[in-house]
């Protein structure tokens, strides 16, 4: 397959046999799109990116992946404590050879990853020496660093703070349009999806899948059904521009 | 680490120097250079036997294995994620060692001990992997069961070996050979470990950077296009040949292989790109030192295995409260 898009066909996943965490799951992915995946704590998000960067081999069903992925964890767990810049310069992996090591120009497009990020002043800090909210940025810097043209992003935001939620998605919204990235994200946070998604997957806990344009998915009633919250639709005018989003009545 | 490498260099000279038979530095440096320059020969045919054929198939063995030794220790470390990871942990040295001291038992020559131990050590090697192949689902941990089971399956054998020996003839070589020494270098036993080092060990240095790769678990190193089972079983064969090739001349020298690579990485970081490296040298430093204490410290030979442990845990145990395992995570 070479269009470039992912294709999610029939996919069904348990761990104890019988216990499907998802089933049925389709979805077509087309290049260029940012897919996000929206649904409570268990529903099996992790699950499902795991199964389309090929870690999970999924019970039933199976996947297409048309293009190479780079995968940004949600934390990582590393033994031992590389700085910033040698864990990005990682991501190169597929362009140093098996017994090579990185070259000037991958230590180039490392450095240029932070700075797209703008935490390049965090290059030589030790992984345990940084909050979880860096090391979120440095895995995600270590996908643009790997330049890969599909990107699968879990819960790219859980840990970062509101100026740093905006310079994620502004960037998802970036790579997308402009370079044609194929992005595949899960989130906690509806708005985030309403804001950046063309597709989105509201994966239900009782283990149905709504999955469509995302502002014809993204309803009312269908958030409330996901989380069992009340959320409301809101839009006003600020600066010009028409907001439209979603917030949590608790 | 160009002034490791001289220190290396240095340590390995004044190691020529150490003996019952004196020979002043002068000398030994006049014979050494010899070999690449013309100089006049102001030494006896006597010191230049004791530095060429005693004295220097001795120190290029023990620098060979130190730097064998450690570069496998911190390959290993990585691949396995894991500190209390040494060379030992495959279950290779047992084989070996099971190996050597079958073959001491049947009376064989030094040639037959050195095959013996390559043998066996590689019949372990096997044995591990059809093992983890069995266990399946986890790789790093089937792989360490799987060694662990092998290593102690061997251990038992290598027990039944000293429990049938003649507890007058064979019974001491077997317990000295298994506690590890140089005493018999000569240039045959330096090849034996200087070839695998050479192809393994440069294998394993070229692959450094892919340590680095895998030393983040499994499935983010896949997710980073790393071919993971292949390039751990490139790892897991060298290391295997580097420790048979070890204990076949100079039998079992645990603890380099544990210790020196974290003293590097407190030294140097984690990078494997300039943790093997520096592991290289300072394996070779380490153990030029304890062999040079085991064979001047009293009047007769301590075994190495003994000395390893004895001068490197209060070392590492110290090193590690100064440092706080610098490195490795805190979490």
């Amino acid at each position: 397959m070479s269009d470039g898009a992912i294709r999610l066909d029939d996919l069904g996943h348990w761990f104890t046999p019988g216990d499907w965490i998802f089933r049925h799951c389709d979805a077509l992915i087309e290049r260029g799109r940012i897919f996000a995946v929206l649904g409570p704590n268990g529903c099996g998000k992790t699950t499902l990116l795991r199964t389309i960067l090929g870690a999970v081999t999924p019970r039933e069903g199976r996947t297409e992946i048309g293009l190479p992925l780079g995968s940004v964890p949600q934390t990582m767990a590393a033994t031992f404590a590389y700085r910033a810049v040698d864990l990005v310069l990682m991501g190169r992996a597929r362009h140093v050879g098996l017994l090579r090591v990185p070259a000037r120009r991958d230590e180039a497009a490392a450095m240029q990853a932070l700075e797209q990020l703008g935490i390049a002043h965090l290059a030589h800090r030790p992984l345990d020496a940084m909050s979880g909210g860096q090391r979120q940025l440095v895995l995600l810097a270590r996908a643009l660093a790997s330049e890969a043209q599909g990107l699968v992003l879990d819960e790219p935001s859980s840990a970062l703070d509101l100026a740093n939620q905006g310079v994620i998605l502004s960037l998802m919204r970036k790579l997308s349009r402009e370079q044609g990235h194929t992005i595949v994200f899960s989130t906690h946070h509806p708005q985030h999806a309403y804001a950046v998604a063309d597709v989105t997957l509201l994966m239900m806990a009782s283990g149905h899948h709504v999955v469509g344009p995302t502002g014809e998915v993204m309803s009312e009633a269908n958030l409330h059904a996901l989380y069992g919250v009340e959320l409301k639709r809101v839009r006003f005018r600020h600066d010009g521009r028409e907001i439209e989003t979603f917030v949590p009545l608790y | 680490m160009f002034l490791l490498i001289a220190l290396l260099a240095a340590v390995a000279i004044a190691s020529l120097c150490i003996g019952r038979y004196p020979i002043p530095l002068r000398t030994i440096c006049g014979i050494v250079l010899a070999h690449v320059f013309p100089l006049d020969v102001h030494w006896s045919q006597t010191e230049q036997t004791v530095v060429e054929l005693v004295r220097a198939p001795r120190v290029l063995l023990a620098m060979i294995a130190g730097v064998a030794l450690a570069i496998s220790g911190a390959a290993l470390q990585g691949v396995f994620r894991n500190p209390l990871v040494g060379p030992e942990i495959l279950g290779i040295s047992s084989g070996a060692s099971f190996g050597g001291a079958l073959a001491i038992l049947l009376g064989a020559s030094i040639a037959g001990v050195i095959g013996g131990a390559l043998a066996f050590g590689i019949a372990a090697l096997v044995i591990v992997f059809l093992l983890s192949r069995l266990a399946g689902k986890s790789a790093v941990l089937s792989l360490v069961l799987a060694g662990v089971i092998t290593g102690a399956f061997f251990g038992a054998l290598v027990g039944i070996a000293q429990y049938a020996a003649d507890p007058q003839q064979k019974l001491p070589g077997i317990v000295f050979w298994l506690l590890g020494s140089f005493s018999g270098a000569d240039y045959q036993r330096v090849l034996v470990l200087a070839i695998p080092t050479l192809f393994a060990g440069g294998l394993l240095l070229l692959l450094r950077w892919r340590i680095n790769l895998l030393s983040l678990g499994d499935e983010d190193a896949a997710a980073l296009g790393v071919n993971v089972s292949a390039i751990r079983w490139l790892v897991l064969v060298s290391v295997a040949l580097i420790v048979a090739a070890q204990v076949s001349v100079s039998g079992g020298i645990g603890w380099v292989g544990l210790i020196v690579p974290h003293f590097a990485r407190m030294l140097v970081g984690p990078d494997h790109r300039v943790l093997l490296p520096t592991s290289a040298m300072l394996g070779g430093i380490y153990l030029l030192v304890i062999d040079d204490c085991a064979r001047s410290l009293t009047q007769n030979e301590i075994p190495l295995g003994i000395l390893t442990a004895l001068i490197g845990t209060p070392i590492f145990g110290y090193l590690l409260w100064k440092t706080q395992a610098r490195g490795w995570t805190h979490e």
